[in-house]
């Protein structure tokens, strides 16, 4: 067992872990919390796939901000009341049934794929690279373009939502 | 040296677990949160790929960042509206919140 | 004596080579070393911004009282040396609370996470050419992502309080930090788009000249930013002691309350080194070894952020948030755009350096003159038709008498 791969265990446990409590926890504060924690393991291992931009921006806009958002949400919907009650519906053990399928349909279609076996080597300059792409009009300007359009829907749209009616 | 199967089977358990989530909570903002878990999944999934596969083309981390845009302007959207129908319906629970007319 | 002088401008990388030597020497793998080294590295920085942020409220209530015309403390040994000390052990002795109610989690980590994401970003500041925590290829965007982990913090302490007064200046301290990321981002943006790297190393030995000549709004904005992130005089509203609601730490006393003002210290420790990094040149000087210029930089920012609460009355919440949405982030989104359009413009025509960095400084200083123009116009404006209204008011209560 390799540094690295220890340190991946740690990061997967992190992740799933705190993903498990956030679906499972009763108070709606804690399972917030309990999500931040999973969305930092998510960034560690996105760290140790060698996208470092992308843990910047993860940590940067779901952490930094998302988090922010839910919690206000929280705040501001009572979520924090003194005996919140049970936080699973009466179709959950389905649910739970539903779940466990898909993750069992999933793994063996996974495992038994026939990946390549070595990984080739990340280029030098990948973040320069996804920069260029980014505004270059034969690759990704126009998604770009429109994901920023989205954007500006959404947060007028959100703010226009959540107005207290004069 | 990490195979590509151990991240795709959390990335395949992440998901899992935000899909029991979604189906399985009464409170709205729950529910959105294990929708961003299922995010956070895919995510993953799509930069083991980039990573494994082709990472010479920054197809892989584009993609993902276009689905962490999405994601943040879908939990404003979402956020918005379970706050606006908070204050039309004092509560947040899906199970109360099944009909057109109050 | 060219060797002695060779080996204390040396001294970071001589004593990292001569460690890592040390350590292959005992017989450790390649990864242990790396990890010893590390370990080495993550404690003499906390150390670093540790005594830093003790050294510092001594110093910062010495210069806050000169300016002042007083003299400041000096009763704990002499000149007041000891102050930090005699603080220390004040807030080590206090009585350890926790309000009854709060959550026992929530409460004690919140202080943790202040601090921790305070003292994160110090890795990235390079006190020499080879003297770095780690070079991150993502340097500066390592540095703005985990400063915004501390506003989890904020709201934890605020939550876990279980006081409604905590949670408002908790929100309130939210509203702030993260409406004055935005403009600090982008100034970053604007410096990593003329240095052409996000590595902090990169960026400094980019800087033939100091970006504070070179692009001197943005300078100007993200120092105007980084002293509302950390919240400190003029925008202090958050913790402000004259207020009655004193914020998001009301219920932390003792030790806690001391990490929480320790993480608030540290970060203003961390935006006056990032400033010095990104906008003052870094380690580059003719004389003094690189440690000692980057720590004489750091010093120059702290002392602008003690004059700066000495000097300057505190902002309205109104107005604060008014002066960043309105006025921050459109002049930094054109500053954006114009110092793109113009560094490509001067570079495409092929000028030598000193012209490229007189061109992109004239267009910043116009943008700013312009900038300040605007509002002064507008104002004088919405003066003159509020004068003319009062005027004809007047007149009409005279004509109906």
């Amino acid at each position: 067992m390799t540094l690295i791969q220890a340190v991946f265990i740690l990061l997967a446990a992190l992740t799933l872990g705190a993903g498990l409590m956030t679906v499972l926890s009763r108070h709606l504060f804690h399972a917030v919390l309990y999500l931040i924690l999973s969305l930092v393991g998510v960034a560690g291992l996105f760290i140790l796939l060698e996208a470092e931009f992308l843990a910047g921006a993860q940590v940067l806009i779901y952490i930094g901000a998302i988090s922010i958002l839910i919690i206000f949400a929280v705040m501001l919907t009572r979520g924090m009341a003194r005996n919140p009650g049970p936080p699973l519906n009466n179709q959950s053990p389905a649910a739970l049934v539903i779940a466990g399928l898909f993750f069992i349909l999933l793994a063996p279609v996974l495992t038994g794929f026939p990946w390549p076996a070595a990984a080739p080597g990340v280029p030098a300059d990948a973040i320069e690279a996804l920069g260029r792409s980014l505004v270059d009009p034969n690759q990704f300007a126009l998604p770009f373009e429109l994901a920023s359009v989205m954007i500006l829907a959404a947060l007028i749209g959100a703010i226009f939502i959540a107005r207290e009616k004069r | 040296m990490i195979p590509i199967t151990w991240y795709l089977l959390v990335a395949a358990a992440l998901f899992c677990i935000g899909v029991y989530g979604a189906l399985a909570r009464r409170n709205a903002i729950a529910i959105l949160m294990a929708i961003e878990l299922m995010l956070n999944a895919v995510n993953l999934s799509l930069v083991t790929f980039w990573r494994y596969l082709h990472p010479e083309r920054t197809m892989g981390q584009a993609f993902a960042l276009f689905v962490l845009v999405v994601a943040a302007a879908e939990a404003a959207a979402g956020l918005a509206l379970i706050i606006s129908i908070y204050r039309n319906r004092e509560t947040v629970n899906v199970e109360n919140i099944d009909l057109l007319r109050g | 004596m060219g060797q002695i002088y060779d080996f204390i401008y040396n001294l970071l990388p001589y004593l990292g080579m001569w460690l890592q030597g040390f350590l292959r020497g005992l017989g450790l793998s390649e990864e242990a070393v790396f990890l010893v080294v590390s370990l080495i590295k993550v404690f003499l920085l906390a150390s670093f911004g540790l005594a830093g942020f003790a050294v510092l409220t001594y110093v910062e209530r010495k210069i806050v009282a000169r300016f002042q015309d007083r003299l400041g403390p000096n009763m704990a040994g002499p000149y007041g040396i000891l102050q930090p000390v005699a603080d220390g052990i004040k807030l080590l002795t206090k009585e350890d609370l926790m309000p009854t109610g709060a959550d026992r989690w929530v409460y004690n980590l919140a202080p943790l996470i202040i601090a921790a994401c305070a003292l994160a970003p110090l890795v990235v500041i390079p006190f020499g050419p080879g003297a770095i925590g780690a070079d991150l290829n993502i340097g500066v965007l390592y540095a703005m992502a985990v400063g915004a982990g501390a506003l989890v913090g904020v709201l934890m302490a605020g939550w876990g309080s279980n006081n409604k007064y905590a949670l408002l200046g908790a929100f309130r301290a939210v509203a702030q930090l993260i409406s004055y990321e935005i403009p600090a981002v982008f100034s970053v943006v604007v410096v990593v788009m003329v240095a052409g790297t996000m590595s902090t190393v990169g960026i400094v030995q980019a800087q033939d000249v100091p970006y504070l000549f070179v692009l001197p709004l943005a300078a100007l904005v993200f120092l105007i930013s980084g002293v509302a992130e950390v919240g400190r005089t003029p925008f202090d509203l958050l913790e402000a002691e004259s207020e009655i609601v004193a914020g998001f730490h009301i219920e932390y006393s003792g030790m806690k309350f001391a990490l929480i003002f320790m993480g608030e210290f540290v970060h203003a420790l961390v935006v006056s080194a990032l400033f010095a990094v990104l906008f003052l040149g870094g380690w580059q000087g003719p004389w003094l070894p690189p440690y000692l210029w980057t720590l004489v930089k750091i010093a120059l920012g702290i002392f602008l952020f003690f004059w700066l609460r000495a000097t300057l009355p505190r902002i309205r919440i109104d107005h604060m948030l008014n002066l960043n949405w309105k006025f921050l982030t459109p002049l930094m989104i054109l500053n954006l755009i114009g110092v793109a359009l113009v560094d490509k413009g001067l570079r495409a025509v092929g000028v030598t350096d000193g012209i490229w960095a007189a061109g992109l400084f004239l267009f910043n200083m116009a943008m700013l003159i312009g900038a300040l123009a605007l509002p002064g116009y507008l104002g004088r404006r919405a003066r003159m038709a509020a004068l003319a209204a009062e005027a004809e008011g007047v007149e009409a209560t005279v004509a109906a008498r």
